[in-house]
């Protein structure tokens, strides 16, 4: 371990911090100072995510623990030794979900300096934008109860602000106002779990606390607030009335990393099922309480699209039925996990597999929006019509996005889902059925988008759009690329970085548990 | 029953009175009422899990022997909670200002442009 990955997790979340605070400051000297501070930040943390991806899964996925200020300690500790213990444990599963964020708050920025050139706010936008970045990795990356509960804040406040900080704009308030209230809930529904089990057992760091939760009634009632809570902030149904006021009020940069917001609160979910509760609950109970939240999710987030008619809450509720697929993965995981048979393994492959593959696909959607609307002016898509004759790419962009994210070989989003189908059937038929009728009423949702956006006869109000500037055009073409690059070859990536990250979760509770207090 | 246990009660209390306002009333500034009520039955409920009867301040410097300590961790919990709790109060009421501006009420049942 070299002396950069030991620190790597602190400066993870303290490069993005930093950069949050010194963003107003160094934009007082102009936009150039300002793009240039915000493109080192997102590449430091862009690279520092590659570096700890690459030192987990140099060993398949087992948890390390990093210290604060990098010390080393033993347990149990020696007399007079009180070290500073703000713990970080990562395992293949934390990675993999760095990774993701690293991915969208990379293309993110990138698209932003050029969606802000002709915008007022953008001092504002990449305060806050930073800000979310660090709580986000927070989560994905602490070892203990109560940082995750303050991580979780973090992103709240600076979500929420993001989407509300336009105050010129009438319906961005009213969504900030129910972003806010609906994040405050669920945060202070965590931290009241979270004094619960302090009260039970006594501990506030996930692996010891894992040692000593025995399933009583506490940890019951705690198990529900934390599953309330945190399914609430991802935005399943029947919680989920923010989640398309959100992505859809957001400027269309953050959209995407609003969604990796969600999938961060979703991270915690798992984390919080597998690793702090494990065997010690009825797993075959919650698994199914998820598997039902997970269809709803599905099911009530594709309806909704199909009747929209403004192109970004459509894209957003489309976003919100892919929370449900991961769900549904990880769902049927958790409930055969006391037998674990070898489909249980592989529809968690899928879950985990089809977080990445949804923030690329819907970062690449709310990205393409955001070039649209740009250029139309409107958001109606009854307004639209003909942009494809001078938007080709963007056209091109928009139709891959959306078949990728519909489940359409050969783009990644079939390889994910495909998974899910194969493993779900194995439980109950029923629950792939719904999968599979989901994802075909979801292509019928973007090609209805499509044809109404693109598609049609030039007009005069269309004689003078374009693609965007290249600027804009570089992070979609790089996520068009991860798309089709995880769709050509899955197997290979499924091996590398999913696997170990699904193992981590299913079979990692007592690794996870002895690297922080020892033992085998 | 134990008088120890009525500080549970109240913050109980205090979280399904926050919940109802959340659930039945229209008015945003009493939504952020009830979200205040539901944040300060958590504080209470945090404070009181640390409290031993008789405890002491936990300090250790010059601290009597075998005094029993009050617990300290649930304090720092409740410290930064409470400071969560101002800047999400702050930002809710300052979205509450902004939407009365934007739409001159503040009923929930006028403020629905985004709905479906």
């Amino acid at each position: 371990m070299t002396a950069l990955t030991t620190h790597a997790p602190v400066l993870l979340i303290a490069v993005p911090l930093l950069g949050a605070f010194a963003a107003p400051l160094v934009g007082k000297l102009g936009r150039g100072a300002r793009n240039t501070l915000i493109g080192l930040i997102v590449l430091i943390v862009a690279a520092l995510a590659a570096l700890l991806a690459v030192d987990i899964f140099g060993a398949s996925g087992a948890p390390t623990v990093y210290e604060l200020g990098g010390g080393t300690f033993t347990f149990p500790l020696s007399g007079g030794q009180i070290p500073v213990r703000i713990l970080f444990e990562v395992d293949g599963m934390g990675a993999f979900m760095c990774l993701i964020t690293a991915l969208i708050v990379l293309t993110g920025a990138i698209f932003s300096f050029s969606y802000w050139k002709e915008r007022s706010g953008g001092n504002l936008f990449f305060s806050l934008f930073l800000l979310l970045t660090a709580g986000i990795f927070g989560m994905q990356l602490t070892g203990d109860m109560f940082n995750f509960f303050v991580f979780l804040e973090i992103t709240s406040i600076a979500a929420a602000g993001l989407v509300g900080f336009r105050v010129w704009l009438k319906q961005s308030q009213e969504a900030g106002f129910k972003v806010m209230a609906m994040y405050t809930l669920s945060g202070l529904f965590v931290l009241l779990a979270i004094g619960l089990l302090y009260g039970q057992h006594g501990h506030l760091n996930m692996a010891t606390l894992a040692s000593s939760i025995s399933g009583g009634l506490v940890d019951t009632i705690a198990l529900g607030l934390l599953l309330t809570g945190l399914a609430m902030k991802a935005g399943a149904v029947p919680m989920h009335m923010w989640a398309p006021d959100a992505y859809g009020e957001a400027p269309a940069p953050t959209s995407a990393v609003l969604v990796a917001n969600s999938q961060a609160s979703l991270y915690g979910l798992f984390r919080i099922l597998f690793t702090l509760f494990g065997v010690s609950i009825s797993a075959s109970t919650t698994g199914w309480i998820l598997i039902v939240l997970a269809l709803l999710t599905i099911f009530v987030g594709v309806t909704m699209a199909l009747i929209q008619s403004d192109l970004k809450r459509l894209i957003a509720y489309g976003a919100v039925s892919q929370i449900g697929y991961m769900m549904l993965g990880v769902g049927v995981g958790l409930a055969v996990s006391a037998a674990k048979p070898e489909y249980g393994l592989v529809a968690m492959q899928g879950g985990i597999f089809h977080m990445l593959n949804d923030a690329a696909c819907v970062g690449l959607l709310f990205f393409a929006s955001g070039a649209v609307i740009r250029a139309s002016g409107t958001r109606d898509l009854n307004r639209m019509g003909g942009l494809g004759h001078r938007m080709t790419w963007t056209s091109i962009f928009f139709a891959i996005g959306a078949v990728a994210l519909a489940g359409v070989p050969p783009f990644n989003g079939f390889a994910s889902k495909f998974l899910i189908y194969e493993a779900s059937f194995k439980l109950s038929p029923f629950l792939a059925v719904i999968a599979v009728l989901s994802s075909i009423l979801l292509l019928a949702v973007f090609i209805k988008a499509f044809q109404a956006a693109f598609l049609g006869p030039k007009t005069d109000a269309t004689a003078h759009v374009s693609d965007p500037s290249l600027g804009m055009m570089l992070p979609m073409a790089a996520l068009v690329l991860v798309i089709i690059v995880f769709g050509l070859f899955p197997g290979f990536f499924v091996d590398q970085i999913v696997t170990p990250a699904a193992k981590a979760l299913w079979l990692g509770r007592d690794a996870y548990i002895h690297a922080v207090l020892g033992g085998v | 029953m134990n008088i120890g246990n009525l500080p549970f009660i109240v913050a109980a209390l205090l979280v399904v009175f926050g919940l109802y306002t959340l659930l039945f009333k229209r008015n945003l500034i009493k939504l952020v009422i009830g979200i205040t009520l539901v944040e300060t039955g958590v504080n209470l409920f945090l404070v009181t899990l640390g409290y031993r009867t008789g405890g002491i301040s936990p300090i250790y410097t010059y601290a009597p022997e075998a005094q029993q300590m009050v617990l300290p961790t649930p304090q720092a919990l409740t410290l930064t909670s409470i400071v969560i709790g101002l800047a999400t109060t702050a930002l809710l009421l300052s979205f509450a200002v902004f939407v009365h501006r934007h739409y001159g009420t503040l009923d929930v049942r006028k403020v629905k442009e985004l709905k479906g």
